[in-house]
Parts: structure tokens; sequence; C-alpha cells
């Protein structure tokens, strides 16, 4: 097996599962905005846990997608171009949630506020959704041809799998966020999520757990078996722990979950990377879809560097921003008046 | 249509459009780092003032710049598959740096800035949006070392058909990129000067107008308060030093855009003589810079062109630094391009309906020609303009008038003019050219590709119109209501980003329900 592109297939599905565990809890955040979220300032409450932070969250998106485009490019042409209505929806909604989160608190108005609020809602689910059928169908498969491009149609790429995934990545996004609250939120909002995720987690992970049991089944490996049990442990972990109250815990379980969940759907489909289920010959593969090994050293020796201290300076603002928001927190809206 | 056509003209909307946010953003980060630094350092009022309320602007202007940036990083895999597998092994890698090395530093970073005052310690917050406005500058670099490659390939190999990576040196030290790089970032400032300059003009104009501001016997400017609006002394000082800053920042800009475009003309002369060609519409060899040429431009038939007013060897000059050397105009250059890359395409499934037809060498030469002369013009015109207001603003304030204070106003987009322009120019200038060949000899040969080539097979026509349908819409709302908070910021001055100016006034503590909570606990800055 080639060193490096096995390597650069390891950081992207690290990159993607960092993705699913930051952004996971701001995209379930966001979900939570209207029904959850019952008034003004509970909404305000929810948008600053995560407002210093979802920025650099989404940027696991971005940088997913490059290092996809630099280390794998046949791979990101392929799936890109495969699923090209559900990307145009998932970057349309990508582009609502973040204007809405900088412009919502602009304007002192209900009926501004209240667009915003259903942008993100929208947004945040239409995102967590097609990321999700994204994630699915690459290991699942797309009809694509020799040259790897997809046959078919526009919904060509549609299938149970790409609502399997979608699901997955909602539900996960969803408890995710509340086990986010518990730690991040004060008072009746705390209360009120740790009485919903213990209530929904088993069921909100079931999706993800499934899709990892399909993959595995078609071609998984015994260590898949191993990891696999681990992400059921983690789930099961995270459940008894949020249910003692145990926030913290609960939301590190989760954390394991997520990462034992992913590596059993990654490994299990190594050395493919996107399975075309017209022909196996026609299957993307770490070998034929990536980049020369001058190209992947090159990266490699930047991200032993680049990847580590995005850690540490992410992890920093985690740490500045630790205080729980809760309502009494929260400054008067602010109005802008012409001078 | 076909679908090419369409991703074509998806790929240029968006582009232009995200790039209308990126030169604001490069150009007032900056600003906003060295006002914020000028407070550490002084503690004088007003630079806190014009960190705060340029900061806010910047904020509202960065997040449509991030959000369309999204499109920019999946749009090559998705509509442009094929060009992404051709240049994936060297391309990609320019991509992945910018997000791994200034993207992550950006956002988070600003993160840390939007919700740090009050929280971090004063020279780390200051730190925090240095980073963030040094980062932007990177990710301009990395994109640009992307850009450069498709002017000029360098750095690879042609293995299996394919441009393969040899020397990443080579690529971030492209001399096209070397030369674009400054006249980029030349330019953003440009657009930072002019929107300073705009502003604070209108606000010195407001004061006078509102009776706050007179002008004495001597001309100079008498300052008055009305602090119940937050119209104080210090306000005119932060109106009138962002409108210096601002000026100056123009105009020095634009000398620095004007060297560093001299020199990317130059390049380009030998690296697309094509594209030089098409901006003079210059049919034949010659010497002469022409201002005004006439003929139907849009037939695209060099028969039909009459150059009206030429100034003599100002072409020559660009091209090569004497009055005298002849540059190759289309008619000679025709030839040489189809004797290398041939009369017609290929008839190869790649591309598409267009396989076996003829190729067109000479970019549409209505938008060079016209895309050269407005990007020079708009920039120009805002040095100028810069010049003229700070001598205008010499005594302290602006006159009463209102279409002197609406052109300032309206001279903010003048800048942003050139910026498009000059891109509009350079990438319709590299057609029918994706990734263009090197002429000059010691290029590497046959790395190119033509546009034709490089979109996705498998995406339908239907697809593509979807897709340019719904970004044009989206991003059609989202200008209007980007517009339309910048306005309602603008015109709510200093204290729409420093509410706390107004309710000091009060001297009864704040009115809005927040009494009594204890200050540590209260966000200084919430969404």
């Amino acid at each position: 097996m080639d060193f490096l592109p096995t390597l650069w297939f390891i950081i992207i599905a690290f990159f993607w599962t960092g993705y699913l565990f930051l952004e996971g809890f701001d995209l379930g955040v966001g979900m939570l905005f209207r029904g959850f979220a019952r008034t003004n300032t509970d909404r305000r409450v929810l948008l600053n846990t995560v407002g210093p932070v979802w920025d650099g969250n989404e940027v696991w998106l971005v940088t997913a997608g490059a290092a996809t485009f630099a280390a794998f490019p046949h791979w990101y042409a392929s799936l890109f171009a495969g699923l090209y209505l559900p990307l145009v929806l998932v970057l349309l909604a990508l582009i609502f949630r973040a204007v809405a989160f900088e412009y919502r608190g602009k304007m002192d108005s209900d009926r501004w506020r209240s667009v915003w609020d259903w942008a993100i809602v929208l947004g945040s689910f239409v995102a967590a959704f097609g990321v999700g059928a994204m994630l699915a169908l690459t290991t699942t498969g797309l009809p694509l041809n020799a040259n790897g491009d997809r046959v078919g149609g526009p919904f060509a790429w549609f299938s149970g799998y790409a609502l399997l995934g979608g699901a997955a990545v909602v539900l996960f996004s969803l408890v995710h966020a509340l086990a986010f609250l518990t730690l991040k939120t004060d008072g009746d909002i705390r209360l009120r999520a740790r009485r919903l995720l213990v209530r929904w987690l088993p069921v909100a992970l079931l999706p993800m757990a499934l899709w990892a049991i399909v993959v595995v089944l078609a071609g998984g490996k015994p260590v898949t078996c191993m990891t696999l049990a681990v992400a059921v442990l983690g789930a099961a972990s995270a459940w008894l722990l949020a249910r003692r109250g145990k926030d913290g815990l609960s939301f590190a379980a989760l954390g394991v979950f997520l990462v034992a969940g992913t590596a059993t759907i990654f490994t299990a489909v190594f050395p493919i990377v996107l399975p075309s289920t017209l022909d196996p010959a026609f299957s993307l593969t770490v070998e034929n879809a990536s980049s020369s090994d001058y190209t992947l050293g090159i990266m490699s020796v930047i991200g032993a560097f680049g990847i580590p201290a995005v850690l540490v300076y992410q992890g920093y603002t985690y740490w500045v921003f630790r205080k729980r928001v809760s309502a009494a927190s929260i400054p008067a809206a602010h109005a802008v008046v012409p001078q | 249509m076909e679908a090419l056509e369409i991703a074509r003209w998806q790929f240029g909307i968006t582009t232009v459009y995200h790039f209308l946010m990126v030169p604001l953003t490069i150009g007032l980060g900056l600003t906003v780092a060295v006002l914020q630094t000028a407070w550490y350092r002084t503690g004088k009022e007003q630079y806190l003032r014009m960190t705060k309320f340029w900061g806010k602007l910047f904020l509202i202007n960065f997040i449509m710049g991030v959000a369309t940036g999204l499109v920019q990083e999946f749009q090559f895999g998705m509509a442009w598959s094929e060009y992404s597998r051709f240049v994936g092994d060297v391309f990609g890698a320019p991509l992945a740096l910018e997000s791994l090395l200034a993207f992550f530093v950006e956002s988070i970073f600003l993160g840390l800035w939007i919700f740090g005052w009050k929280r971090l310690p004063k020279g780390m917050h200051l730190l925090s949006i240095w980073a963030a406005s040094l980062a932007t500058m990177g990710s301009a670099y990395f994109i640009l070392a992307a850009n450069s490659w498709m002017q000029h390939p360098v750095g690879v190999e042609m293995i299996d058909g394919r441009p393969v990576m040899v020397d990443i040196w080579a690529v971030l030290t492209n001399n096209t990129l070397l030369v674009a790089f400054p006249h980029t970032i030349f330019g953003a400032f440009s657009v930072a000067g002019g929107f300073l300059l705009g502003i604070s003009w209108y606000h010195l104009w407001k004061r006078r107008r509102d009776g706050i501001d007179t002008v004495g016997a001597d001309g100079k400017v008498v300052v008055g308060s009305n602090p119940a609006i937050g119209r104080d002394a210090t306000d005119h000082k932060v109106w009138l030093q962002s409108l210096r800053i601002g000026a100056v920042v123009a105009m020095v800009s634009f000398g620095g855009v004007s060297l560093t475009g001299d020199l990317q003309a130059k390049l380009m002369f030998d690296q697309q003589p094509m594209k030089m060609a098409a901006a003079e519409a210059a049919c034949h060899d010659g010497t002469g810079f022409s201002i005004l040429s006439v003929g139907d431009l849009g037939s695209n038939d060099c028969d039909d062109m009459v150059a009206v007013v030429e100034l003599p060897g100002l072409l020559s000059f660009l091209a090569n630094g004497d009055f005298t050397t002849d540059v190759q105009g289309i008619n000679t250059l025709i030839p040489e391009y189809q004797e290398r890359f041939g009369t017609h395409l290929p008839s190869d499934p790649i591309y598409g309906e267009r396989a076996g037809t003829e190729i067109d060498y000479v970019p549409v030469m209505e938008v060079t020609y016209w895309g050269f002369r407005l990007m020079i013009t708009f920039g120009m015109l805002a040095a100028a303009a810069a010049l003229v207001a700070l001598w205008i603003a010499r005594k302290g304030t602006v006159p009463e008038s209102k279409w002197l204070m609406r052109l300032a106003v309206f001279g903010i987009l003048a800048p942003f003019g050139a910026n498009s322009a000059g891109w509009i120019f350079t990438e319709m200038g590299r057609q029918p050219f994706v990734v263009a060949p090197n002429p000059d000899p010691d290029g590497i040969d046959n790395v190119f590709m033509f546009t034709a080539a490089g979109v996705s097979p498998g995406v339908s026509l239907a697809e593509l119109v979807f897709s340019l349908c719904a970004f044009a819409l989206v991003y059609g709302v989202l200008l209007v209501v980007e517009v339309k908070l910048l306005f309602a910021y603008c015109r709510g001055g200093v204290p729409s980003a420093m509410p706390e100016l107004l309710k000091q006034q009060d001297g009864d503590g704040p009115e809005d329900g927040s009494k009594g909570k204890d200050d540590d606990d209260v966000l200084a800055f919430a969404y």
C-alpha cells in the first residue's frame, strides 16, 4: 500500500471527523433556534454559545474540500460534480447561515430577526443533511462511468443511503448540540437541553450507527468490528452519563462515538474513496485518485506544522470563551439610529 | 446556450461578486489593525472610536466574503471537474495551503477579536486583529499563486498528459504571482482608501449641515459639539483623520497599483501577447497606445478597427520600456497560435459539442479593450479625487455642498470598479485558454488547457441553469441587504458601533433593563 496516499486518506478522514465534531454542535444549535429556543433571549443565548467559534469550525469543511482537491483531485472532481445539485443547496444554506449569524443582531427589529432565525434553522438543517448525504454517498457509491463522471441525470445520485447519511448527521448534530448546551449554558435552557438529550440520544444515534454497520457489512475488516464496538460503547456511556447529569463526560463520550463511528466507516471503505455503482472497475481508490508523491510529500511537511498549530490556537479560543452563557449575560438589543 | 457558457457565466458572476468583498476585507482589515495599534499605544479616544466604527463595517463586509468564498472552493469540482482533474496535482496545493495556513487563522482570530473586547488582555486582543488581517493577505497570496499558475504555468512536468508538480517553490515564486500579489494588495487598499474617504466626507458634511461645525473668517473649521447624539469634538477628529488617512492611502495605493501594473503588463506582453494585443484592439504591429479606437469591437473583426486617437510610442513603452520596438498585433499573433495549438479543437469527446470546431484565439475585444481602460480610468479618477479631497479638507472640514458630498460617497465605487474591470480583463483576456500556454522560451512546453475542455462532462445544462439562477438571485438579494446594513451603520456614525457613547449622556446609567446585572457577567459584545 502506498504510504503517502494512505496518509492523506487518513488526514482527510480526520478533517471530516473534526468538521462533524466541531460544526456538528453549531449546526445543531442552529436547528434548535426555533422550537427549542422559545424567546428572543433564548435564541441569543444559543447564538452566543457558538458566536465566537462557528466560523473557525466551518473552516474544517473548507479544508476537507481543499485537501481532497489537492491530494485526490479525481475524488474531488467526481464527488463534487456528481453531487452537483445537493452541493448547490449546501452552499446556499451555508451562505444564508453565515450571513444570518453575523447580521441577526445588527438591527433591532422583530421582522429582521425572524427572517434570519429561519435562515439559521433551515440553513443549518440543509447543510447538515447535505453534508451527511455527501459523506454517505462517498462511502456507498455513485453511478460513475470510466472517466469518473456521474451518468443518469441530475438525480442519479439519489438513494436510500443519501437519506440515511443526511438523517445521521442531522440527528447526531442535534444531540451533540444538546450536550454542548448543557456545557455552555445555564438555567432553564441547560435543564431543558439535558432532558431532551437523555430522551432522544439513543434514537438520534441510530442512523449513524446503521450507516456504519451497512458499510462494515459491505467491506469491513476485522478492525472495524472493534471500532464499531467502541462507537456503540461511546453512545451507551454518553446516554448513561447524561442521565446522571455528568455533562462534560457525556459530551466527551459522544465525541468517542463520532470518532469511532467515522473511523469505522472510513476504514471499512478503504482503499476505495468513491465506489462506482456501475462497475467496481470504475471505483476511485486512494491509488488511482491521488496526486503525485511530490505534491503529497510537500503537503505532508506543511501539514505536520499547520495542523497542530490549528489545534493549538483553535483550542485556545475555546478556552477563552469557556464561560457559560445565560439569559443574564445577554446585553440589550443593539439599535442603530441615524445620527 | 450550452453548458460551457453557463458554467463560465456562473464562475464569472460568483467570482466578480466575491471579489467585491475581498479587497474591502483586505484593505479595511489592515486599516483597523493599524488604528487599534494607534489606540493601544496612545490611548487616544478617537483611535478607539475609529477602530470600533471601521471594524464594524469591516465585519459586515467580511462575512459576505467568507460566505461567497465557500462557493469558490467547491465550484472547481462541481462545474469544472475536467479542469480539476487536469490541474489538481499542482492547483489544489495552494488552495489547501490557503485554508490550512491562512483561512483558519483569519476565521479563528477574527472570532477572538469580535468577542474578545474586554475579555482578552489588550495586547492579545490587538494581536488577534493583526493575525486575522495578515492572514487575509496570506489567503490572497495562495489564491493568486493558483491563479498565476493558470496565467503562466510553472514548476510542473507533463506526465501522462497531465501537469505534475515538481517544484512547489517555482509555483509559489512564479514571476506572474510576484507582480500580481502587490498589484492586488494595492488595489485592495485603494478600495479601503476610497471607502474611508467617502464615508468620512459624509459625516464631516453632516456635522456642518446640522450646524455643529462652522467655518471661521480665516476659512478654518470651528468645531462644535452636540454630545446628545454623539457629535462631540472627538467625533470631528474621527472623521477628519479618517478622511485624511483614506485620501493618503488611496493616493499611495494608486502609485503602487501603477508601478506594479506596469511590471505586470510588461510580463503579460511576454507571457500572453494575445491578451495585451486584445487589450489594445491592436490588429497590426505598432508602437502606439490607443486612447480611442472605433469600429465594431463586438464583431471581433480586425478589418473593422480604426484607432482614432493614439499616443505614439506609449504601447511600446508599456511592453518593452522603449518607444520604438514594434508590439505584435492580433493579425501577426493568430497564425503563430494556430501553428502551435492548431486551427481546430481536436475531435475529442472532452470538448463536447465544440469538438472539431475552429478555435478563435482572439478574446472578446469589447471586454478586454474597455476592461483595461475602465480599470485605469477608475483608478486614476479615485486617486485624483483623493488629492482634491485632501486639498479641500485642509482647513479641517468639507464644504456644505450636497452634490460634492454625493460625489464623494459615489466615489467609493470607483476603486471597486477598477478592481472588477481589471479582473474581468485579465481572466477574459486569457481565453480561449483556461490554463494559458507559455510562449516564452524558458516556459514549459505544452502545458495548457482550452476552457472548452474544463467543464464537467457529467453535469447537465439544466443543473447549471438552476444553480446560476439560484446564485444570481441569492447574491442579488444579499447585496441589497449588505448595502442596506452598511448604509444604516454609516448613517448611525460611531454610536452605531459604540452604543455606550449615547448612554453615557443620559447620566442615570443604563436605561435598557441591564440595570442591576453584574457587569462582569454581561458580554461586552454579543450577537
